[in-house]
């Protein structure tokens, strides 16, 4: 667990300082993410306490975003000022989003076994 | 006897431990009121716990700031957490690979349309350029959303008010959305509902199979990292 830790913990500085050094749009936990990715994919396998630490945080994400969730409070002139606009963005932009990724996804997979369906069984059963 | 309060009041104001010790409270406390409202899906636990955390803010006259000297012991963790995410990521490595471009061309899709049209919609209505810096990437998990916004020059903590509330719409919009599009195949709702609406879409993608689980956990993982790369290509658009 504290070895998991320290490994994250390891990897997300990485990440800032690859992220400062080369001048990434990326912010720096995202780079650490990958390298640590890329590294899983290298090793073959997630090591034991890796895996106790990344499920401990991850079993708690929705706490994590309390204390930043919070800080609405200090928008809050913005948001009634803008009120309308946030509220229509969000609910049009979340139901399209949801559309496009579910539909777009169901008609490539489906295509995708159609074609390996005829690659098995070229005379079209 | 009252000024000895004061006194005591004042000390803990400026104490971290109050801000950290509230957070947590508040957090069990907003999901045992879910719980009690019969786990509706027209409020989400951690809205709870923060309409909680503001009240208690406003009724005490504690300012933002103040409370998170105590909170960011919880906040700083979302670096690792993001981190951690590799994690889930590498164990349907197997299932990337099967699914390699219905993933790709669903990841690419469903997060440009979620990031233009939130600035889009935003920016038609009159937002101001900052509120639509912060809409961007509303979709994507807090800790990566709030690093987009700020390498982009928007409010950060403004962001992670914007993600919560587009988490708990996703949870209430998937169902509606899935059965009008007739998406009967559980790896398309679990991608849709991470991708749309991060940790809260996978949660429920969980409810409703494993399968649906894995794909949420991946579409939450990829949003982010598409977002963060296409995101610095949107605010050109606004004019910098």
């Amino acid at each position: 667990m504290l070895n998991g830790l320290t490994l994250l913990l390891t990897y997300q500085l990485l990440g800032e300082l690859l992220a400062r050094l080369l001048g990434l749009p990326l912010p720096g936990p995202v780079v650490g993410l990958v390298l640590l990715f890329a590294s899983l994919v290298a090793l073959g396998r997630v090591p034991e306490g890796l895996r106790s630490a990344a499920n401990g945080l991850l079993r708690y994400l929705a706490l994590l975003f309390v204390p930043a969730g919070v800080g609405i409070m200090v928008h809050y002139t913005r948001l009634e000022a803008d009120a309308g606009a946030i509220g229509a963005a969000l609910v049009v932009s979340t139901a399209l989003a949801l559309a496009v990724t579910a539909a777009a996804f169901q008609r490539a997979s489906a295509g995708r076994r159609r074609r390996v369906a005829e690659q098995e069984h070229p005379h079209g059963e | 006897m009252g000024s000895e309060l004061q006194d005591i009041w004042a000390f803990l104001a400026e104490s971290p431990l109050l801000g950290l010790t509230a957070t947590l409270v508040a957090f069990s406390a907003g999901q045992w009121l879910w719980r009690r409202l019969g786990r509706s899906p027209l409020v989400h636990p951690v809205l709870l716990a923060i309409a909680l955390l503001i009240a208690f803010l406003a009724a005490t006259g504690t300012d933002y700031e103040t409370y998170f000297e105590g909170a960011q012991f919880v906040h700083f963790l979302l670096g690792p957490a993001t981190v951690a995410l590799a994690v889930p990521l590498f164990d349907q490595l197997p299932r990337i690979r099967e699914q390699l471009l219905p993933i790709a061309a669903a990841v690419v899709l469903g997060s440009v349309s979620a990031a233009l049209s939130a600035v889009l919609i935003g920016a038609a209505l009159g937002a101001s350029r900052e509120t639509l810096l912060s809409l961007a990437p509303k979709s994507v998990t807090s800790p990566i959303a709030m690093g987009i916004t700020e390498r982009l020059g928007g409010l950060p903590s403004l962001t992670a008010g914007l993600v919560l509330i587009t988490g708990a719409l996703g949870c209430l919009l998937a169902p509606l959305v899935f059965r009008l599009l007739r998406i009967r195949d559980e790896a398309a709702q679990g991608l849709a509902l991470g991708l749309t609406a991060h940790g809260f879409g996978t949660a429920q993608a969980f409810g409703i199979g494993p399968l649906a689980g894995a794909f949420a956990g991946l579409g939450l993982g990829l949003a982010g990292l598409v977002t963060a790369l296409l995101a610095p290509l949107l605010a050109p658009l606004l004019g910098g």
